[in-house]
């Protein structure tokens, strides 16, 4: 429906004070319709309160709120009709079965009977749980709990989801499941805001990631563009070639886009770059009168940049 | 760099009670079908036929003297057992509090609460939910005791109830179902305070025991001391005979109790102090009509209903200001 540049979730200088700590501080935070959005950042650095006050679970002691055009601190009901949330560690009554969990859910949300149970059928059938609908939820796994969990989100056909810690706890093939499902939301054209520390699965699913650190957003952008950023050239190039060596050298750095060049043992170079130049490089190595053995290149990776971050933020207090 | 914002808040958009009836079915649904209600079910039923057979032992040989049999049946004991009422002091609040004690916290501890409050409810449905969902299953298993005793009364003794003896049970039957409420308010007061449904059990339980055990004897003790009889005068002891009834009246078992016996037993012409002066003209022995019993316990009634609403309000109050990350 709305054009792609639309802003789903807004706020401007959003705090929230708890007696003397605070929680969230001065947060200006902004995710366009359609988008994978993380929220990054160690235990305790305001994710999670900052997702309550989207939600208007918790009222904010400064700064609006926007989510989806409305105030959820004033509208609270329309916010959490169209809006999904899925908590940490996310908890159902296990005493009744999968689809009598979500039977209370539908009825809250206020749907026809015939309506709720066409969209409970979809959306079980949508997280793979067609077959466990009439079994008690005390039965089932973690991994199989946390999928009921979007089910129950998906009831209220929402235009956003908003998921906290979605993957913690989950093993291998689990969580490889669960992003899976997500990146099928993003194709429904479901915006989904999730907040983890799980760093390799934002990265996997996340079109733009945003760092937490005692309550403030210090960077926001796309893996990419933190990694150049923080780690100043995001690609690290390794090449392995025979010849000349300072031609070499002097070839790659000629290359638009190189920081840096360095050489590591006999016949190995390292290029800091700003992109993907691989095809480049080995023509500039080809070029120089060298002989090019190998290639290989390292994308950035949130987990660098995410400890590099902390490791300068440390240094930069202690001096 | 933020600005602090006077946050001005218009009305809440949409009615506080979206969603109270979902709430309801699906508790009521849970106290119904739950192993604990089931068992508690089990030992009022067993109580009441126990007590009322017993009763009708004793009444078989007076059938036809007594105008109200049927209120003999609820308050005739046969030793060593008590009457059904006797019982029902202490049954109704066990059953009250098994059915609240854990109604919050155990959301919290189920980590279904953030869940349920995130969907197009306000808190205020949850709450009025939960306590109008175990206010209605009281009603319920009260309701079907007292058919049940009605039932065997008819059975038993042969001898249809009159229409009096029927609307003064029933009154009775509201008196109940409202000391209910105040214990079903209180543990849940509890189950919002305490993250632990045990702590919240024990608390209602201690409250519980010291005003039906302790709360008589410290009401003594108080008069005693705040209200003493130094010369003996009759205005001394008036007084002090008056203090402790007051403070004795705070105990929702004191109303329960004195609303119990002007309703169920129709000679009863006061529940404090009688004075020989209101007894002029006064045919001894001879029943009230029911409006004349109600008016002498309308206090008691409304202060049960009272306390209730009063206990639910400070649990209202208390769960609208809890965190509800959790």
């Amino acid at each position: 429906m709305g054009n792609d540049g639309e802003l789903v979730i807004e706020t401007h200088g959003l705090t929230k004070r708890y007696r003397n700590v605070v929680a969230v501080d001065d947060l200006n935070l902004a995710v366009r319709r359609g988008e994978v959005f993380g929220l990054l950042g160690p235990n305790g650095s305001g994710k999670t309160t900052t997702i309550l006050m989207l939600l208007g679970l918790t009222e904010p002691s400064a700064g609006t709120v926007r989510v989806l055009g409305l105030d959820p601190a004033r509208q609270p009901l329309s916010v959490k009709a169209r809006a999904g949330y899925m908590p940490d560690e996310v908890g159902f009554y296990d005493e009744l079965t999968a689809r009598e969990n979500l039977i209370y859910i539908a009825k809250l949300n206020g749907l026809p009977r015939a309506e709720a149970y066409q969209r409970i059928d979809r959306a079980l059938a949508s997280v793979g749980l067609s077959e466990f609908a009439d079994w008690r939820v005390g039965t089932f796994s973690r991994g199989m709990r946390q999928r009921l969990g979007v089910a129950d989100v998906l009831i209220k056909e929402p235009q956003l989801i908003i998921m906290d810690e979605p993957t913690q706890g989950l093993d291998p093939e689990g969580a490889r499941e669960f992003l899976e499902i997500i990146r099928d939301l993003k194709r429904q054209g479901i915006t989904v805001l999730l907040s983890s520390h799980l760093l390799y699965q934002v990265q996997a699913v996340c079109d733009r990631v945003g760092l937490f650190q005692r309550g403030r957003m210090v960077l926001e952008g796309t893996v990419y563009e933190l990694a150049q950023r923080v780690l100043g050239s995001a690609y690290r190039i390794h090449v392995e070639a025979d010849g000349p060596a300072a031609e070499i050298i002097w070839a790659l750095q000629k290359l638009a886009g190189v920081a840096q060049v360095s050489q590591e043992g006999d016949r190995r170079y390292v290029l800091q770059a700003a992109s993907d130049l691989r095809a480049e490089a080995a023509r500039a190595v080809v070029n120089a009168g060298g002989h090019l053995l190998g290639l290989n290149v390292e994308a950035p990776s949130l987990d660098e940049i995410y400890a590099r971050y902390f490791q300068e933020e440390a240094h930069g207090t202690g001096a | 760099m933020a600005q602090e914002l006077e946050i001005t808040r218009p009305a809440r958009e949409g009615s506080p009670w979206t969603g109270l009836w979902a709430v309801v079915a699906k508790e009521m649904a849970d106290h119904l079908t739950s192993v604990r209600m089931r068992i508690l079910e089990g030992l009022i039923v067993l109580t009441a036929a126990g007590t009322v057979y017993a009763a009708m032992q004793n009444l078989r040989q007076t059938v036809g003297e007594d105008r109200f049999l049927l209120l003999k049946l609820f308050t005739t004991a046969r030793e060593p057992l008590p009457a059904f009422v006797g019982f029902l002091g202490f049954l109704i609040p066990l059953v009250a509090i098994a059915l609240a004690f854990d109604s919050v916290n155990g959301e919290f501890s189920r980590r279904t609460m953030s869940r349920v409050l995130a969907q197009p409810i306000y808190r205020d449905a949850l709450l009025m939910g939960k306590f109008l969902a175990g206010l209605f299953t009281l009603a319920l298993v009260l309701t079907a005791i007292w058919l049940l005793i009605v039932g065997l009364g008819l059975l038993g003794l042969g001898v249809p109830p009159s229409g009096e003896e029927v609307a003064r049970t029933l009154w009775f039957l509201v008196a109940s179902i409202f000391y209910g409420g105040i214990w079903l308010a209180l543990a849940m007061v509890f189950s919002i305070i305490f993250r632990q449904p045990a702590s919240a059990a024990l608390a209602s339980i201690a409250v519980w025991l010291f005003f039906t055990v302790f709360w008589e004897i410290v009401a003594g003790l108080l008069a005693q001391s705040l209200a003493p009889v130094q010369y003996g005068f009759a205005e001394e002891i008036l007084r002090q005979t008056n203090l402790e009834l007051a403070l004795a009246r705070i105990s929702p078992d004191t109303l329960y109790g004195e609303a119990m016996l002007a309703l169920l037993q129709p000679t009863i012409r006061s529940v404090g102090l009688l004075l020989p002066i209101q007894l002029q003209g006064a045919l001894l022995g001879t029943p009230l009509p029911l409006s004349q019993s109600l008016l002498l316990i309308w206090p008691q009634l409304t202060g049960l209903i009272a306390a209730t609403i009063l206990l639910f309000a400070l649990g209202y109050v208390l769960f609208q200001r809890q965190e509800i990350r959790a």
